[in-house]
């Protein structure tokens, strides 16, 4: 909402400065979001008269000018047609900076001529449009004054309205809230009852009360819309950014903006039988004042002719019956709609207005007659003819109801005592009907007030009036010790977060939506949850999975040249649409190399094992079960099907791992081999003995362990997870680790072959053993393994 | 000179002109071997008379014995010298960097809220959580917002279709929450006063440019009891933002605002100093915006079974990447989600930078490589 200030003192008689009035509408909660004054650049602009007046030597339309700018006379050289000896305007001395080319002003020589500074035009100085001629100030107009004192300005200030606060969005409730501030008094607001002359031909029939309680139309007969808008008004709509067009819509615009009082003017030539105040029928088109044709539903208000709807009540006006210049006779609509109805169509139509904003949140029920009334005179005063006796459907009406403010309340709540007295002052000043007893205000809302509703409503009140700086501020009291705040899961995100990091990963965030062109390899065989209305089509879809968006960054540094890359991301993912059908991720992609190449040969190119060591730190990390869980080959069919797998406990799967599909990464255009893993949070069991803090007794022999190395060939399809599980299991007693050393394939074997060398780790326990004891051992693990994998010793 | 001092001669420049430890023990064994000159000396002692022996021993005992010293000092001597020759040989470019190494990175978002958490921590506020997937109802209704309230068309939210085998209805669609807030309500379903949450997370709104991006973070807070007031709202939030800034004085303002689920309603703004290339927190001569807040609505409270008139409290909500941006002088909020590794390097923390409010809320970055 803008204004100026010449248009707020139409309404509020005060002495306040600009600064003033700005700080003490952003403390009452009318929050100002910006000051255009351009006085503040005119500083060093001074009244200036031209003495005389030459022709310049070299040119046809240059003049050399004698200036004097009540010290000096300087000699400036001037291209603009209305010089004339005695002319006084606006001087810029050199040096100065011109407002509208932001630049300052040099000592120039102009065809050989020197210019001491120029004068200046309204354009130039961004107070007006005018850049046909330099600025002529009255003849009696003094010498040597600041531009700032002489000129017409008018500052306009932006201040943001929030939607409980629709009277605001009329310069009128702004001066009101201001002076009940104590900025100044609220001048009365004279509105003449207009009789008319005659009885409106077009007549008013509301059908539907509930969303039309109130109607007033007027006949105005012998318009002229040609006529010129009076400048005060246009100036004023200009500078909040209304474009003039018309006087009849440059009249209701600016009521609009006054007094938050919309407003509609038919061409009644235009309109055929009478009017009918009615809900559209489903399906009935409409063609807005915008050009867009709309199809409206039974829930949809319409102002309707005998040829139907001709204007979106509340909303926006059609095009076919409008005002247009050669207009004559109108008829004047003020009426009052329900605020649901218009935001419900509204936000049905996605069609914004001035009219919708004020209508959807509150209309004085009370301003109809006079406002229909005010705008007959101005329409009269300014476009002539002659006015009809008044319309009116339905009656005014406004019944709110009383609330109370009890001062005990008051203390409790806000905790800081104000006194009663002030506090009924204060809802007085803003136009409340106060009435009082001991400890209680009954308060009844002024009828451009729609937001009061309850007793905290008028504890607002007297706290934005008091001042929210004015109340104490008081730290909260807390238990003696602080106590663990995280659950659970929480904490787990967190410790993922730094074991990733700590490995040497970065994290990122990505946003939850994704490309569904992209999304759709990702899906896990769930339905996508596609956006309604995506703010892009890149992002429109919940995604199903964080490599996605992963990927489409690991994507972009590459373009830029940072084709190495650690990422990851914790994170919600989503499975279905419903709310809660989403699981927490801690996913992340190796893409590249562990490191640029370098004089040392440390940098080797990501595998697969990175990966899967990436999950199971993870894991780890929350205290997940790394010795026990399955690694299976069946991750979903966006990995690389030989180069992938899942960590599991059963059915329920801890993380994928592996590396990424090539077909996938084609489709994304990458075209670099890429890592990937994926730890499903919440499917990680909580240790068993997830409470208790102590460690388990450590046993430590006095004897050494004994290492032995043995080799088996098995057939190439056999995991070598099930030759080590074999052996760990060959004796649990006294085979504390199983280490796989050696994997090989290749000449002197066969085909389907391969060769898996293992170190076994015996820890004795009493005594060392004996050869014959160590012999039972290692031929327990070589029977084992035989069992269990087929794997021969080789 | 007799013999004896003769041979002691020979065999000290033999010593003396030794150049290898090789060299060297052939001299000791040819003097002081089983076949030496010395030992062959010393094995004549047996034919001599007894005064003659012991002088003669006595004699040749001392000679042996300087002997042995001086091939021992050579000895010494040549082995240092192969030392300074093989450590001349073993010279590095030391020079050279080291072995590649990696570290990682935490994002700003995460450092915040585990600053945020250890703030709150100590005002006994618990974390919760909510779906970024919302129903109407979480969302806005129960938030005092009903459908055709103007305050929802202060966020444009989108919308998921609740049913996909009919039609997309607007009334009944999900929505992808536009705000913490509705972490409020499922808090107060299901546990009653006191309360004092906070709920970190992930909020969207269709609004993309400098300052928006169409996901952002929110942090919203919630306390209810029996006696908690504007004053206690005000005093919170101040010593909240004092200490996430890290600042000793910070000027704070808080002006009357609107929000449909809070009556009455605020904004807070913190002081700051605003240069071409800087922007401080703390004291400076302009303001800025920095959250929401303002005491719950009855009806807010109404809307989950909990009594307005024995229970009170406030609200407040703020978004964690502003902060971070404003902390940690991060100059765009869309470079938060572009997973630009330089970027992430550059704004990120290292694993070891914890937050606590005893050793501090951050290192900013310290340890960085």
């Amino acid at each position: 909402m803008k204004f100026t200030l010449s248009w707020l003192k139409e309404h509020l008689d005060t002495t306040a400065s600009v600064d003033e009035i700005v700080e003490t509408l952003t403390r009452i909660g009318l929050e100002v979001e910006e000051v255009i004054n351009p006085a503040a650049a005119l500083e060093g602009f001074n009244t200036a008269k031209i003495e005389t007046v030459e022709m310049h030597p070299d040119s046809d339309h240059l003049h050399i000018l004698r200036v004097n700018t009540g010290k000096e006379t300087l000699q400036v050289v001037c291209g603009a047609p209305n010089v004339h000896e005695g002319l006084i305007g606006i001087y810029a001395p050199t040096g100065a900076l011109i407002p509208c080319y932001g630049e300052r002003l040099k000592v120039a020589k102009i065809r050989g001529v020197e210019s001491m500074g120029m004068m200046c035009s309204e354009k130039e100085l961004m107070v007006g449009d005018d850049h046909s001629g330099i600025i002529e100030l009255p003849a009696d107009t003094a010498i040597g004054v600041p531009a700032a004192e002489i000129l017409n300005i008018d500052p306009v200030i932006e201040v943001s309205i929030t939607p409980n606060r629709a009277e605001c969005l009329g310069v009128r409730g702004i001066a009101r809230d201001l002076a009940a501030a104590g900025l100044g008094t609220l001048k009365p607001l004279n509105i003449k009852e207009i009789k008319g002359t005659f009885k409106s031909p077009i007549l008013v029939n509301v059908m539907c009360k509930d969303a039309c309680p109130t109607y007033t139309a007027r006949y105005i007969k012998g318009v002229n819309n040609k006529a010129e808008t009076p400048k005060w008004m246009k100036d004023r709509l200009t500078a909040i950014g209304l474009r003039p067009i018309s006087a009849l819509v440059d009249i209701t615009n600016y009521i609009n903006y006054d007094l938050a009082r919309p407003l509609h003017v038919f061409d009644a030539d235009k309109l055929v039988g009478n009017v009918t105040v009615r809900m559209a029928e489903n399906g009935e088109e409409f063609v807005a004042l915008n050009e867009k044709s709309y199809v409206l539903d039974d829930k949809s208000l319409g102002i309707c002719d005998d040829e139907g709807v001709q204007c979106l009540g509340g909303i926006m006006g059609g095009l076919s019956k409008g005002s247009f210049e050669d207009t004559t006779n109108v008829l004047l609509e003020c009426a009052l709609f329900n605020p649901v109805c218009i935001a419900r169509t509204g936000r049905k139509l996605q069609l914004d207005s001035d009219s919708r904003a004020r209508y959807e949140r509150w209309v004085d029920p009370m301003s109809n007659i006079s406002g229909n009334n005010y705008a007959t005179q101005m329409i009269l005063d300014i476009c002539g003819g002659e006015a009809s006796e008044i319309e009116v459907a339905g009656e005014e009406k406004f019944e709110a109801k009383p609330v109370q403010l009890r001062m005990a309340k008051m203390k409790s709540f806000v905790g800081m005592e104000i006194e009663q007295e002030k506090c009924a002052a204060i809802l007085r000043n803003l136009g409340f009907t106060v009435s009082e007893s001991e400890g209680v205000i009954t308060a009844v809302s002024p009828s451009w007030r729609g937001d009061i509703e309850c007793e905290q409503d008028l504890i607002e009140e007297v706290v934005r009036m008091v001042g929210l700086d004015n109340i104490p501020a008081v730290s909260m009291k807390t238990a003696d010790f602080p106590k663990p705040v995280l659950t659970t899961l929480q904490n787990n995100v967190m410790m993922v977060k730094h074991e990733l990091a700590m490995r040497g990963m970065y994290e990122t965030v990505t946003f939850s939506f994704t490309d569904s062109a992209i999304a759709k390899y990702f899906r896990r065989g769930h339905q996508p949850v596609d956006i309604q209305n995506p703010i892009i089509n890149e992002l429109d879809e919940m995604r199903p999975s964080l490599l996605p968006n992963l990927l489409i960054g690991a994507k972009n540094n590459i373009a830029r040249g940072y084709t190495n890359l650690a990422i990851f991301e914790v994170a919600p993912e989503f499975f279905g649409r419903t709310p809660g059908e989403q699981q927490t991720a801690a996913s992340g992609i190796l893409v590249g190399k562990t490191s640029k190449k370098d004089w040392s040969g440390t940098s080797r190119s990501y595998d697969v094992f990175d990966a899967k060591a990436a999950a199971l730190a993870a894991i780890g990390a929350v205290k997940g079960p790394i010795e026990a869980p399955q690694i299976t080959t069946d991750a979903p069919q966006y990995y690389h099907p030989g180069r992938s797998g899942a960590i599991r406990l059963g059915r329920n799967v801890l993380a994928y791992f592996g590396e990424l599909h090539p077909a996938v990464l084609k489709a994304l255009d990458i075209k670099t081999n890429v890592m990937a893993f994926e730890v499903f949070l919440e499917n990680i069991p909580a240790p068993r003995d997830g409470k208790s803090k102590a460690k388990k007794k450590l046993e430590l022999s006095t004897l050494q362990t004994v290492e032995k190395d043995l080799a088996f060939v098995c057939d190439k399809n056999v995991p070598s997870i099930n030759i080590v599980t074999a052996a760990k299991t060959a004796d649990r007693e006294n085979i504390t680790d199983v280490r796989i050393f050696d994997v090989y394939e290749g000449e002197n074997l066969a085909q389907d072959k391969k060769s898996i060398a293992i170190t076994v780790t015996f820890q004795p326990k009493e005594k060392s053993y004996t050869d014959a004891e160590l012999e039972t051992l290692m031929n327990k693990v070589i029977f084992e393994v035989g069992k269990k994998t087929g794997a021969a010793l080789r | 000179m007799s013999d004896i001092e003769i041979i002691k001669t020979e065999i000290e420049a033999q010593i003396a002109s030794a150049q290898e430890i090789k060299a060297l023990d052939d001299v000791r064994v040819g003097a002081l071997g089983k076949k030496g000159r010395i030992t062959e000396l010393l094995k004549t002692l047996g034919g001599m008379p007894v005064e003659e022996r012991i002088e003669f021993g006595k004699k040749i005992n001392v000679i042996k014995a300087e002997l042995e010293a001086k091939i021992a000092a050579k000895k010494q001597e040549l082995e240092t010298k192969l030392l300074n020759e093989k450590l001349k040989s073993e010279v590095i470019d030391v020079t050279l960097p080291c072995r590649p190494e990696v570290q990682g990175r935490i994002h700003p978002v995460s450092k915040v809220y585990e600053e945020l958490v250890a703030i709150f921590a100590e005002m006994g506020f618990e974390v919760a959580e909510g779906p970024d997937i919302e129903d109407q109802f979480h969302n806005f209704n129960a938030l005092n917002t009903p459908p055709n309230h103007p305050a929802r068309q202060m966020q444009d939210t989108f919308y998921i279709n609740n049913d996909v085998s009919k039609e997309f209805d607007l009334d009944n669609a999900y929505v992808v929450r536009t705000q913490t807030s509705s972490v409020q309500i499922r808090t107060m379903e299901k546990k009653q006063p006191p309360i004092r949450i906070i709920a970190p997370g992930r909020t969207y709104r269709s609004d993309y440019d400098a300052t928006h991006t169409p996901m952002f973070h929110q942090i919203e807070g919630l306390v209810v009891d029996k006696t908690t007031t504007l004053a206690h709202l005000k005093g919170c939030l101040y010593d909240v933002m004092k200490a996430f800034f890290e600042v000793d004085e910070l000027p704070v303002r808080f002006r009357p605002s609107y929000f449909p689920f809070t009556e009455p309603s605020a904004e807070m703004d913190i002081g700051c100093l605003k240069t071409k290339t800087e922007l401080k927190i703390g004291a400076g001569t302009d303001w800025l915006e920095i959250l929401g807040c303002g005491m719950v609505h009855p009806n807010v409270l109404r809307s989950c079974g909990i009594a307005p008139e024995e229970y009170q409290g406030f609200a407040f909500g703020m978004g964690m990447d502003r902060l971070a941006m404003l902390k940690y002088g991060i100059p765009d909020l869309r470079t938060f989600f572009e997973s630009d590794v330089r970027w992430l390097k550059n704004y990120g923390f290292t694993a070891l930078d914890f937050s606590s409010m005893t050793s501090g809320l951050s290192n900013n970055g310290g340890l960085a490589r």
